[in-house]
């Protein structure tokens, strides 16, 4: 199972609902973890936090992070013994990431996206690929969780291929049936919402009942349900402020609420400090246990 | 004319909220330009009351599209896509996206693309051996000028799952900045977007200065290192103001101490009050809906960014 946590408005509560989600499910089933998954245990929750630009999961998880990898794109390097300067890179590059001029060829590694036409369409074969590390990604354990992030490089524009490198983890992580692998996403609707959101079975709205959640809802839903084709289902924060908008338009949608968690100074606190939900008020833990079930019900719908 | 940017890192912190009093405020002394650079979800419009007076298509960038009469089934554009965009003649169905040529018809034995998936890169184009392919501009999104009681606002709709958004900040921005010299509007104010990644970089690009709305939090501290980071390191000179500085009053402090350590200037500190959301329910500014502490406090920094811009 793949849940993706969105929102499009942003500070609505997607790391909050993500981390005590994922803590939740973790201790949700003890005696399923020593039978069925024995010596996988880290493969049975993987938390991914893909808002590389400010990821902020680790915050509240504190993982003992294992292992750093530089990641980017592959940038086309020139071998100036081969390139006659015919300029065929510069015409097929639809970002106009290189130009020719007299007998030099000018790369603009933040314009480039690595798709490597430059270098298929070379006469010479005169274009070779090297890695333009734009960030990093690292991996760890939290809570019996096994964590990952990624980290956009101050300065570089595009989050799309860190949190593609990111995602390669749910492929290696020898996941089985009972898996739970669990996306935070960043704000917004553009390319890098949707590149959290692709292949999840689930996608889970965090939002709160204002003209502001309302909109940026609706917009979240349009990518989730209606471009990408998944399941969606919204928990609505700080329950309480604002006004019935959201209510109206989930009932009108049909688009099922699967928890409520109410406007509390406590919860604003705590979050404040990074303390997670179920560490500072516990009755959450079964609370969002619930709400794991209320996803696994609708995906198998 | 001056250009004046509001960002955060982190969303939520209420970037839309200090930018819609500071037009506002702003406007009671001074002709000003208004763009809202969030065109993934704009909303400054939802407190500003826009007539809409212009609306434009927005040309984000191009699909590939493969004709299926064509297609001999080879495979090539498959194999060099890096972009995982091009769905194979299988007969289960694509599991995401629209698809674009014919893929799953009756007896189609044709590539097609997934067109949310493809940047556009022609990669495929320049490959397919029977010319098969065809690359087609898409419309990704709408840019309007409106007119409000504060000056004109240029603002933007994204379509759902569309890229180049960083492309269509720089267009808003550019239509706002023309119309302020035109006119002879003294100020810009830039509703940014979060994170730091290519929309900021655009939204970013030219201003004077940033205002950085934080919350006093340990994701609040994070990000606000990072966003401090990107627009030091575009060279835009930057002011923080603190939002639901009472959170935790330790954490606001803390703030306060970077801050000082990093010579940024700390211009306020808005208190939490349910005011905030009532005026978004009633679809004003909070400076326009209510007198008390939040909108005594936006009062002074413009103040202060006043005096910066000067």
């Amino acid at each position: 199972m793949i849940i993706a946590v969105a929102s499009g408005k942003g500070g609505t509560g997607k790391t909050t609902v993500a981390v005590n989600l994922a803590l939740s499910i973790a201790s949700q089933r003890p005696g399923e973890v020593d039978s069925r998954s024995l010596g996988h245990d880290d493969a049975t929750r993987l938390f991914l936090d893909c808002d590389v630009e400010e990821p902020n999961a680790h915050l509240f998880l504190n993982p003992t992070i294992e292992r750093r990898e530089e990641v980017g794109i592959l940038i086309p390097e020139v071998d100036y013994d081969k390139c006659t300067f015919c300029g065929r890179c510069a015409e097929v590059c639809a970002y106009h990431a290189i130009a020719v001029v007299k007998q030099k060829v000018l790369i603009f590694p933040e314009l480039c996206h690595g798709c490597g036409s430059c270098t298929l369409n070379c006469p010479e074969e005169a274009i070779h690929e090297v890695l333009n590390v734009t960030g990093a990604i690292e991996e760890g354990q939290a809570s019996g969780v096994r964590f990952a992030h990624g980290i956009l490089n101050i300065g570089e524009a595009m989050a799309v291929p860190v949190i593609h490198q990111l995602k390669e983890r749910i492929g290696e992580a020898d996941l089985r049936p009972q898996s739970v692998v669990i996306l935070d996403a960043s704000p917004g609707t553009s390319c890098p919402v949707v590149e959290a959101m692709r292949g999840a079975d689930f996608v889970l709205m965090v939002t709160e009942p204002t003209p502001f959640g309302l909109h940026d809802l609706r917009l979240a839903v349009e990518v989730a349900r209606d471009e990408l084709g998944l399941p969606v289902g919204v928990v609505i924060n700080r329950d309480g402020v604002g006004d019935r908008g959201v209510e109206d338009y989930c009932a009108a949608e049909n688009i099922p609420i699967l928890m409520r968690i109410p406007l509390d100074r406590r919860i604003a606190e705590a979050y404040s400090e990074g303390v997670t939900m179920v560490e500072a008020l516990p009755e959450y833990r079964e609370r969002f246990a619930e709400l794991y079930r209320s996803i696994e019900k609708e995906v198998a719908r | 004319m001056k250009q004046l940017v509001i960002l955060s890192g982190k969303g939520g912190t209420g970037k839309t909220t200090v930018a819609a009093a500071l037009a506002h405020l702003a406007s009671k002394e001074t002709p000003v330009v208004l763009a809202d650079a969030d065109v993934d979800a704009a909303n400054l419009e939802l407190v500003l009351s826009p007539q809409v007076q212009e609306t434009h298509d927005f040309i984000g960038g191009q699909v590939a599209v493969i004709a299926s009469d064509l297609c001999t089934a080879c495979g090539i554009c498959a194999q060099v896509c890096r972009f995982e965009a091009v769905i194979p003649p299988s007969p289960s169905p694509s599991s995401f996206g629209r698809g674009g040529g014919g893929a799953g018809g009756e007896g189609v034995r044709a590539y097609a693309v997934d067109d949310i998936a493809c940047e556009g890169c022609a990669s495929c184009f320049y490959q397919c051996p029977v010319e098969a392919i065809c690359m087609e501009e898409q419309v990704a999104g709408r840019w309007f000028r409106s007119d409000t009681r504060f000056g004109p606002l240029f603002h933007a709709h994204l379509f759902a799952a569309q890229e180049n958004s960083g492309k269509l900040v720089t267009l808003v921005k550019q239509q706002g900045r023309l119309r302020a010299l035109d006119e002879g509007r003294e100020l810009l104010i830039v509703d940014g977007p979060p994170g730091i990644g290519c929309p900021v970089i655009s939204a970013s690009a030219g201003a004077d200065l940033a205002l950085l709305v934080v919350e006093p939090t340990v994701s609040g501290i994070h990000d606000l290192e990072r966003i401090l980071a990107t627009t030091n390191h575009f060279g835009v000179p930057a002011l923080v103001c603190i939002n639901k500085a009472d959170i935790n009053p330790s954490r606001a402090d803390e703030i306060s101490a970077f801050c000082a350590a990093q010579g940024i200037a700390l211009v306020g500190r808005v208190p939490y009050d349910t005011v905030v959301t009532e005026a978004m329910v009633q679809g004003l500014p909070v400076t326009e809906y209510d007198n008390g502490p939040v909108s005594r406090e936006l009062g002074r920094v413009w103040e202060r960014v006043r005096e910066r811009l000067a």
